[in-house]
Formats: structure tokens, sequence, C-alpha cells
């Protein structure tokens, strides 16, 4: 059965500076996979290359069987992946609700309700008319993965969720995984935390300066052997 | 007097609706769209002339022939955004600004040619002298007290789209952070040439009041510009009720400083600026 996700010899640069160079990878229904890798190894520039907002893109980008390298980011929501930025990103003027119903209306308007998103997050209930941008870090973070969430996605990609915020906060976030495979979604997730991210994927992709230099499944690869992949040693 | 000066006033505030309609698609620009646009009093003034030739064409009021100007401005401002404007955005600053600039004189000169240094005025017929006693001795126009409705109704709905419509959050949203709309699929260019539809439509009614007015002429467009960017700051970048309040604050002062010495009109509204925006540089109602 063909993958969900299936990048074939995808180069992204910017300018003069290459961020991929000819990577390849799958990413079956229902799996959770993490590509880890240090900061400028190209975790970011693959996301943004699938939804269509990298640099200079080649090679191939196919989901649920059709080829969208080359179609605009809106149409690639339409199929069903939705992002969930690095840094949040939120729309700091509109309300938490103005913000949730974007997501609902770029996607594919089913699947999830805004009062389901509340029910994951009753702090989003009680601050639904503040504005996003007075939100504390995990609240943004929450918000986000919410309007992501209420695109209806098949494919989930999550850049960096645990950036900047406090480890209480992390797990709190990291413990709707369950639920959110349970929905069947498949996720992608990009986090610098190797720990925190190889505890709940199937599979991993290490990345090291625009190459995939190691991948497989969390219980089957040492620790060392990860280390040394992840900084290059 | 006191009676006169009272009366002076009056006939500002009304003279302010005026100033805040053609002031209004500045505000939008400036306050949603994050560009200076120098060619909207030009564009505003080749509506104007747009109207004329309607209106002379087909013999109708100017007021019907907004039925016909509008959309036609609509689908001027969004092939404008979408077609040459988009193309700089998120870029430098500048280039905009010198675009706008360029159409500005594309804009006088195209208008010079086709129509002539005649100063004209639309056909207002029986509503140009129309005045209603509001007491003894205190009498307003008509056209000038319906510029002042309209301009309110104008600030209200488009309040209303900015802040309870689907296009208003994503238009505010294009505005807050074009990267991240794009990113998670936002279709910006879109979203932009529709607010800039939308700034199309406030040109072309303010482009028909105030030919109803006052006198253009293909040059008129800078000195428009000048009132229409003192509206906007005096009421805080980015707040339409605020562009009322500033457009009114000029009228009055214009209205008041006429009063004195028909030369001392347009002075006194700058210098009314000019005072106010040393005291409050920030607007009467600033969103940023």
């Amino acid at each position: 059965m063909e993958p969900l996700l299936s990048v074939h010899g995808l180069s992204v640069s910017y300018g003069r500076f290459q961020a991929l160079h000819e990577i390849s990878l799958a990413v079956g229904r229902g799996e959770v996979v993490a590509i880890i890798g240090a900061n400028g190894a190209g975790k970011s520039s693959l996301l943004n290359a699938i939804m269509g907002q990298a640099g200079r893109v080649s090679g191939a980008i196919r989901f649920a069987g059709r080829d969208i390298a080359a179609l605009p980011t809106p149409a690639i929501v339409a199929a069903g992946i939705a992002l969930v930025p690095e840094g949040r990103r939120l729309f700091p003027s509109l309300t938490v609700e103005e913000n949730l119903a974007i997501g609902w209306d770029l996607g594919r308007r089913g699947g999830l309700r805004v009062a389901e998103i509340y029910a994951m997050f009753p702090v989003l209930l009680a601050r639904r008319h503040q504005r996003a941008g007075q939100l504390s870090g995990g609240e943004q973070q929450m918000a986000a993965l919410g309007r992501a969430l209420l695109a209806d996605p098949r494919l989930l990609l999550c850049d960096e969720l645990s950036l900047g915020l406090a480890p209480r906060i992390v797990d709190r976030i990291y413990a709707l995984m369950p639920e959110i495979r349970r929905r069947g979604i498949t996720v992608v997730l990009v986090e610098q935390d190797i720990s925190r991210s190889l505890a709940v994927c199937d599979r991993f992709y290490c990345l090291l300066e625009g190459r995939v230099v190691l991948s497989g499944r969390p219980a089957e690869t040492d620790r060392d052997s990860i280390m040394q992949h992840y900084f290059g040693a | 007097m006191a009676a006169a000066i009272a009366d002076q006033a009056i006939q500002g505030v009304l003279l302010g609706g005026l100033y805040c309609m053609f002031a209004l698609g500045l505000s939008l620009t400036v306050g949603v769209l994050r560009f200076v646009n120098i060619a909207h009093g030009d564009l505003i003034v080749l509506l104007s002339f747009l109207t004329l030739a309607v209106c002379t064409g087909l013999g109708i009021h100017p007021l019907l022939s907004l039925v016909l100007v509008v959309p036609l401005s609509c689908a001027l401002f969004y092939a404008l955004q979408r077609l040459l404007l988009q193309r700089v955005t998120g870029q430098n600053p500048l280039l905009v600004l010198l675009i706008t600039f360029g159409i500005a004189i594309i804009i006088q000169n195209g208008l010079l040619q086709g129509f002539g240094a005649d100063t004209r005025k639309l056909p207002g017929g029986a509503l140009e002298t129309a005045t209603w006693q509001v007491a003894p001795g205190l009498y307003v126009g008509i056209l000038p007290l319906l510029t002042l409705l309209t301009a309110i109704v104008m600030v209200w709905l488009l309040d209303l789209l900015l802040y309870r419509s689907r296009l208003g959050a994503r238009i505010r949203a294009a505005s807050d952070d074009v990267a991240a709309a794009n990113l998670i699929g936002l279709p910006t260019p879109r979203i932009f040439a529709a607010a800039m539809a939308v700034v199309g439509a406030t040109a072309a009614v303010a482009a028909c009041f105030m030919g109803l007015q006052m006198n253009f002429d293909p040059a008129s467009g800078p000195s428009r510009l000048l009132i229409a960017f003192e509206a906007v700051v005096l009421g805080g970048l980015g707040s339409l009720w605020g562009t009322l309040a500033g457009g009114i604050v000029l009228g009055v002062a214009q209205s008041i400083g006429g009063e004195f010495d028909a030369a001392w009109q347009a002075i006194a509204g700058h210098a009314a600026f000019l005072l106010i925006f040393l005291l409050r540089p920030q607007g009467f109602f600033p969103k940023y």
C-alpha cells in the first residue's frame, strides 16, 4: 500500500544556501513519525516544502496518491495537511475563537468541531473572546494545535511543539497524541527535544545538514548511535 | 460673532464627513494593508472624472451613477493590487511608495490629456442648493448632511465587515502576520486584493460626493491626499472611527478659520493638525 506521504529526492534552497539535499522519506497511514535534528538541520525546511512554502524546491512530494509539490498552499490544506507552525504563529489581534475559526474555514470542514477543541483545552474556552496575543505561550500552543486540528487534517505537521514552553505544559500537549492517533490522524513531529519525540513516535528520521543520516524505530536503535548522528560526531 | 462661529462649526462637522469619506480608503490601506498609497487622492479624482463621464453620457444623476461606478472601481482597485502592488508587498516599503507615486503621475497626466485642465463639478441638480432650516437663522445644506450621514454609515459598515465577517477576520489575519497566514494556507494575495476592492468602493463614493461639493481638476489629487492623511493620522492608525473624528476636526478647523479670513481656511486645518499631532502623536484612537 502506498504511504500517505512520500518525499523523494527533495532539495530545497534559499538563494545560494541549500537547506535540503535530495532527501527521501515516507510516512504511513496512522503513523507518528519524528523528524529530529539539531538547529539548522533542515527540519523546518522539510515541513515548509510539504506546505508549499519553501524557497526553490525540486523533487517529488506525494500525498494520498497525488503529487502536491506544485500545488498552492490553500489546496494542500484543503487536501488534508495542516501545520502547527514553529513559534505558534497565531494571529495576535484576532480572538482565540477567530483564530480557531480560520482553521476550520481553510480545512476540509469535517471532523473535530470548535466545541471539541474547547473540551480538549478548557482554558481556551475561558479565553475564547480574548485576543490571541494576550495568551501565555502554552495557551497559544494549544490554540495553534486546535487551529490545525480544526482543518480536519489527515496529516498533521507539528513544528517544535515544545519550543520555549515549561515541561509541565509540554506534557499536557503531548498527552493528546493518543487522542489524535485514535482519530486516525497521521502525525509528523519535528523536535529538537529528542527524548520527548522518541517517546511518542513509531519511527524517526534524523537529519544532519540537510541529509537523512539515520532512520529507524526508537526501540530498535541505541541512544548513543542516535546522539552521534544527531551531532554528526 | 459667537452665532457665526457656531454656525461655521456645524458646517465644519458636515465638511468633516466629506473628509472622512475620502480618508476612509487610505485609513484601510495604511492600517490593514500596511502601505501608503500616494495615488489615493489621484485615484479619487480619476473616479470623479469617471462619474462625470458616466452621468453625462447616460444622463443620470451622479448618485445614481454609483450603481455603475462602485463595481468598476472595486474591479480597478482589485486589479491594481493583484497585478501590480502584490508583486512588491513584503519587500522594501520604499518600492510600493515609488510605484504609487508613479501611478499618481500617470493618472494626473492621463486626465490632463483626456479631459483637459478645466475645473469640473458633478451636476447635482436641485440637491446642490437644497437646505434645511434647523433653527431660526441656522440652515444646513441637504447635500453636506447627506454626506456626513453616508460617511457614518460607511464607517459602521466597514467596521462590521472588518470585525464581524469571515472576510474581515481573514483580512486582519493576513495583516497581522502575512508569512504565518501563507504557511497555514490563507490565500493572502486574494485577501489583500479583496481588501483593496473594498477601498475602491469607498473611493468611488468619496469621488461622487466630493465632485458634487467641490471643484476638481486633474491636479487636485495631491491636496486631497494631504487632507486624507491628516484625518487618518489624527484619528490614529488603524481606527476607522478615529478617521471620522480626524476628518471632523479638520473640517471644523477649516470652517472656523475661514470665518475669520477666507485665506485662513486651508492653513487653519493644517495648523490644527500640527498642533494636535504635537500633543498627541499617536492620534485619538490608535490601534497600534
